[in-house]
């Protein structure tokens, strides 16, 4: 009786075969159409235009392919279950759907090529060419490419179905070599910079092709290599954060600043190592951090989403070519760039409590709003020949001196890069020290529920002025930096994007944390300017990004220290503190 | 002896509603007193007045002699008032630590420029800040200590919860604790525990100390007095005994229970 | 007794000095309006005619806004959210109109039938608009709803990027150019002003709208449904009103209405890019604002004003106050409305028709 009960229940809440089919279609479907959106936008073309593997199939066609991989995996995530009440599904399954919504896959891309072979809409879609018809149907004609098409996604259908079935163990070193290989066939040009730099030529030739493809033996070997090392370390990192955790203050702040020695000593020697290209990468990335620290602050801890942070930016720029260029047309003091930057810092000061005033009782969203019509004042005053003679209108102001300590010019890259390392290190001190103070906790109370931190004593108008302040002068860094950098400002660099992107940094590397930032920086950054494919694409890719994160995770990619000590440490304490509760009671019952 | 607290001709009206009318309350130092009520007697928004939440409309709130009508909330906790929320209040992605020592704010000065700087006497007030957060918290036995110090509050229990809130009145030094609702949800053990907790806190603490609830074993517990109200006055005053079997308590009980039913 | 009333005047407490900042700018910008607009006029500069014009230009514009800011109001309505990415539906509806116009204006029917292929015209962007609007519910806000207001907001900036780069990836990044429409060249004047036919189009259009969605909301009871979610979402599903469908069907009007004030947008200023709806939306949701958040008759009004404000501002206020290439300085008096009405009437000029939050 019991048993025909459970597996009615069963049954019930697993109507098997049904729920999975229907799933994996939706999700076949929608592969298909996102396969059918990055083919349209442009970019299949683009990344087939470079390189990855030495081999028949191009970077165009690895990411084509790589839809239906991707979406296997998503049909073959199997749907939550209730311990006890049904069976997980069974590993065919999985793979089926996976297979499924390959298949759709496939054969909406299949319908999506007959189309546009058909119909010429290069009118209105005009990224939908004839190359592209080509690489879709994999150089063969159009039958046969769909055919063809239809094959190699239903299989990497399957496989990422079957992903799915290798445990978490597995997974993740796959991922990550997966990753690891195509970053080393992308990034082939950072890579072989290196590489040289280091006087590892030979290694260099070992792993590319003249082409700048990587070869194919040697990605296998290295992608099997990364794998295996993957499972072999996989809790390591752990135990060692563990270890770590569990030293006692004297030892844990040798490691500490050993580690920091460590990391000085690297970044002293890299613009050497990398070259005058690619450090300019990092200068670009860097300039970004520095705001992104700034920004941290004022929407990290205080709250206080501002969507137009890029005036503050120009500001600074701005303040810098008026005061050190002889171009500047107004008035040109023709101040060297140490004695105007307490002038910059003044200005963003005043920039600050201009735009923090007016929205001292605006409730987030339309404090949002505001702040982003302030950075489009600021843009558009810029650009106005209204200011023309102070600004330069649209011409902007040309001829920047480089910054110089005594007779050392900062001219040139990598000298430049030690100047932003500089601000970007006091930056990311400011940020720790006022994080961990009294101020930091008045921020991150206001933050949390803002009328209780005003009957705690924090005067919130304070405190949002300060906040704007501190961020509209890290900006101003940034400003300044650039505007040297460049030599010269135009009102066109200074537009929402900016903006955007400093907010997509701090949102993705995660808010209140610093190593979160510096990883956001560079990948959201660094990495788009060494590919040059993806840049057409990067704002497209950054409101995806977004929208998702948001959608999985709103706290960020990489969790802030506090979050990961408490998740981590806390074990370990805990453990501890346990074990000492233990014994004091033991103590103490032996003792009566 | 001196009336610590003295409230005389409150009266506050929302809109057409008069939530409080004509409310005397005089609370002794080192007295417990506790508010009793049926739901929407105007307790919590006696509260809300005495700190300074909302305006007042009539009425003169004295707090040692001083009045403190129409000062902002700030300066009322400064003056030594401090308050737990019914519906708790925490910071919930600050430490419970954090939420001890952000109550501290009105008693402490470091400001923007020590931080950064890390100047000796930012340094000693952050440690002094840090261990009088972590005294308050011992107050609850090994309950919040030790590893949950460093815990988010929002990773607490509800109890856990309810015993923050206290702490983080505590940590202002005050000489007053308006406790609102502290039992709420809470087991039967959790209860007789907190009553306790109450006690101590004028014992060993020397608070004079204000409690809305609705549990009557904590207010029998607890309470040298007791006040009830209904529909924002004032109907009965005195030992627990006293308001207890008073006929008015009863029937606006029971009123409101008839009406509710 | 002194002493209660020295505390009472402390009722003000430690925001005085922001309160005098903000009395400072009141006056400042009284000043500079009144003293601008009395130097515009007595100068001469603009006859009369032509300030008509700016005023027809800017009750016509306006009616763009208010038509878009129609989106905003109702989603705000019911979901206290604002659609950052309605902007991006505005262009999406504006880009369809301008290709299927596009692909009109060769036919026959272009030069015959004028007002039909508009009409087709307007339809594709509304049809357009409105399912970008509820794609956007379903996939980016519906699971979100319930999270604190800024998670969904910066959902809507992702979106709101997301689909503006999408647009100039699919569609290319140029200027797209409307093409004329022989009919609607010319005008007529009408008790001394001068109305040019397709702002008279784009009047009419928008006061059809408005009166249909007055209708719809009024009349109809599913207009009914969306009033009652606005007022209390809880309740209402407690009395069988499904507020999913609710909401979804005021995405899909708020889509709507921008897809029609994209198809207007086009053939008022002749041409539309993938960045047309960033400024748009700002207006827009400005002039929601301006006239009442959670208010559709507060989005006509909140249109109109702004739209005047817009056109008329440079040229009566900045002009006279010397500043050069006052025309630039557009979008700044917008924005600075924006800004203004923000600080010192957040309600709006009729108010909003909800309960303001409370802390």
């Amino acid at each position: 009786m019991a048993e025909a009960v459970q597996t009615d229940l069963r049954e019930e809440l697993l109507p098997a075969r049904e729920v999975d089919l229907r799933r994996s279609v939706r999700v076949g479907l929608l592969g298909g159409l996102t396969a059918v959106f990055i083919s349209a936008v442009g970019m299949v073309q683009s990344f087939d235009e470079a390189g990855l593997v030495v081999g028949p199939l191009s970077f165009g066609d690895l990411l084509l392919l790589a839809v239906p991989f991707v979406f296997g995996v998503l049909a073959g995530h199997p749907p939550p279950v209730l311990k006890g009440f049904a069976e997980p599904t069974s590993g065919a399954r999985n793979v089926i759907a996976g297979g499924v919504a390959g298949l759709l896959t496939g054969v909406v891309i299949g319908v999506f090529v007959a189309l546009v072979d058909t119909f010429d809409v290069r009118d209105i879609f005009t990224r939908i060419s004839p190359e592209l018809l080509d690489i879709l149907t994999y150089g063969q004609t159009l039958a046969v490419g769909i055919l063809i098409g239809l094959v190699a996604d239903v299989i990497l259908g399957l496989a990422g179905g079957a992903s799915q079935l290798l445990g978490e163990r597995w997974r993740r070193p796959l991922f990550w070599a997966l990753l690891v290989v195509v970053m080393l066939g992308v990034l082939e040009a950072l890579v072989s910079q290196i590489l040289r730099g280091a006087r590892l030529g030979r290694v260099q030739d070992a792993l590319y092709a003249p082409t700048g493809e990587l070869r194919l033996p040697s990605a296998i070997a290295i992608g099997l290599g990364l794998f295996g090392l993957g499972l072999w370390l996989r809790d390591q990192p752990r135990a060692v954060r563990q270890r770590i955790g569990a030293m006692e203050g004297e030892r844990r702040r040798l490691v500490t600043a050993g580690a920091l020695v460590a990391l000085v000593a690297v970044l002293g020697i890299l613009p050497w190592v990398l070259g005058p290209f690619l450090t300019e990468v990092l200068n670009i990335a860097g300039i970004f951090l520095l705001m992104a620290l700034g920004l941290n602050i004022v929407v990290g801890l205080a709250g206080l989403l501002d969507l137009g942070y890029v005036a503050f930016f120009a500001v600074g720029a701005y303040t810098t070519a008026v005061l050190t260029s002889p171009a500047s047309q107004a008035f040109s003091p023709e101040l060297s760039f140490w004695v105007a930057l307490p002038l910059v810092i003044l200005a963003a000061v005043a920039a600050g409590l201009l735009v923090g005033t007016p929205v001292l009782r605006m409730r987030g969203d339309y404090l949002a709003i505001v702040t982003l019509g302030f950075g489009e004042i600021a843009r558009i005053l810029f650009l106005s020949d209204a200011l023309k003679p102070t600004f330069g209108g649209a011409q902007g102001i040309l001829k920047i001196p480089d910054i110089a300590i005594g007779p050392i010019e900062f001219r040139g890259p990598e000298l430049f890069f030690y100047a932003i390392l500089a601000f970007a290190l006091l930056a990311g001190y400011m940020v720790y020290a006022l994080q961990d103070s009294r101020i930091g906790r008045a921020w991150m109370a206001m933050r949390e529920d803002e009328s209780v931190a005003e009957a705690m004593g924090v005067n919130t108008v304070a405190a949002k002025l300060w906040a704007f302040v501190i961020g509209a002068m890290l900006a101003s860094f940034g400003g300044a930096l650039f505007a040297v950098k460049v030599g010269s400002v135009f009102p066109s660099s200074f537009n929402v994007i900016v903006s955007f992107t400093v907010l997509i940094i701090i949102i993705i590397g995660g808010m209140a944390s610093i190593p979160g930032v510096i990883v956001g920086a560079l990948i959201l950054v660094a990495l788009p300017e060494l590919l040059r494919e993806f840049q057409e694409f990067r704002f497209l890719l950054y409101g995806a990004l977004l929208i998702v994160m948001m959608l999985r995770r709103p706290e960020g990619l990489i969790p802030s220290r506090r979050r990961a000590r408490e998740l981590h440490e806390e074990e370990v304490v805990q453990d501890a503190w346990l074990r000492a509760q233990a014994a004091e009671a033991s103590a103490t019952a032996s003792g009566e | 002896m001196v009336a610590l607290l003295d409230i005389t001709g409150l009266g506050k009206s929302f809109g057409g509603v008069r939530a409080i009318d004509g409310l005397d309350l005089h609370v002794d130092k080192g007295e417990i007193v506790s508010v009793i009520g049926p739901n929407g007697a105007g307790k919590t928004t006696l509260f809300n007045l005495i700190t300074g939440l909302i305006p007042t409309d009539e009425g003169k709130v004295e707090f040692e002699g001083v009045d403190i009508l129409g000062l902002p909330p700030s300066a009322i906790l400064e003056r030594g008032i401090a308050r737990t929320f019914q519906n708790v209040r925490l910071f919930p992605e600050m430490t419970v630590r954090e939420n001890v020592m952000v109550a501290q704010h009105c008693r402490t000065k470091a400001g923007v420029l020590a931080a950064i700087f890390r100047t000796p006497a930012f340094r000693r007030e952050e440690e002094q800040i840090r261990r009088k957060a972590e005294d308050t918290l011992g107050f609850f036995g090994n309950r919040l200590v030790g590893y949950r110090f460093d815990q988010l509050a929002m990773a607490l229990s509800y109890a856990n919860r309810r015993r923050l809130e206290i702490a983080r009145a505590m940590a202002s030094d005050p000489k007053t604790v308006l406790l609102d609702e502290p039992t709420a949800g809470m087991n039967p053990r959790e209860t007789q525990e907190l009553t306790e907790l109450i006690g101590k806190l004028r014992d060993e603490r020397g608070y004079t100390i204000l409690v809305i609830e609705h549990d009557m074993r904590v207010v029998k517990g607890v309470s040298d007095r007791v006040v009830a109200l209904d529909y924002g006055r004032k109907i009965a005053e005195g030992t627990y005994d006293e308001v207890a079997h008073d006929e008015r308590v009863i029937e606006a009980y029971l009123g409101r229970k008839e009406a509710a039913g | 007794m002194a002493e209660s009333v020295g505390l009472k005047a402390r009722r003000a407490g430690r925001l005085s000095g922001v309160d005098a900042f903000l009395w400072l700018v009141r006056v400042v910008a009284l000043v500079a309006v009144a003293w601008g607009s009395y130097k515009s006029i007595s100068s001469g500069r603009l006859t009369a005619a032509q300030w008509r014009g700016l005023i027809v230009a800017g009750v016509s514009q306006g009616a763009v806004y208010a038509l878009v800011a129609l989106g905003y109001t109702m989603v705000y309505g019911v979901l206290r959210f604002i659609n950052f990415a309605h902007g991006e539906v505005f262009m999406a509806g504006s880009m369809m109109g301008f290709f299927v116009a596009d692909g009109l204006s060769g036919t026959a029917m272009w030069t015959s039938l004028p007002y039909v292929a508009l009409l087709i015209a307007l339809l594709a962007a509304m049809a357009t608009s409105t399912s970008i609007s509820l794609v956007l519910e379903r996939v980016a806000y519906r699971p979100l709803r319930g999270l604190p207001r800024l998670v969904p907001f910066i959902t809507a900036v992702g979106a709101s990027f997301f689909l503006q780069y999408a647009f100039a990836g699919l569609f290319g990044a140029d200027s797209k150019a409307y093409p004329p429409v022989e009919a609607l060249k010319g005008g007529f004047t009408i008790a001394g002003f001068r109305f040019g036919k397709v702002q008279v189009l784009v009047i009419v259009a928008t006061i059809v709208m408005m009166i249909g969605l007055y209708l719809f909301v009024e009349r109809t009871k599913a207009g009914r449904a969306i009033r009652a979610v606005s007022e209390d979402q809880e309740m209402a599903s407690l009395m069988g009103i499904n507020v999913d469908r609710s909401i979804a069907l005021v995405f899909a009007v708020g889509g709507a209405m921008a897809g029609a004030g994209g198809l207007l947008y086009g053939l008022t200023f002749g041409q539309v890019d993938f960045l047309s709806g960033f400024t748009v939306g700002i207006k827009a949701f400005t002039a929601s604002v301006l006239g009442g958040i959670g208010n559709p008759v507060g989005a006509m009004v909140g249109g109109l004003v702004l739209g005047l404000i817009e056109s008329l501002g440079p040229s009566l206020v900045l002009f006279g106050l010397g500043v050069p290439s006052a025309h630039q300085l557009q979008d700044v008096v917008a924005f600075l409305a924006l800004v203004m009405i923000l600080i010192f009437r957040p309600t709006g000029i009729l108010g909003e028709r909800l309960a303001e939050e409370r802390a």
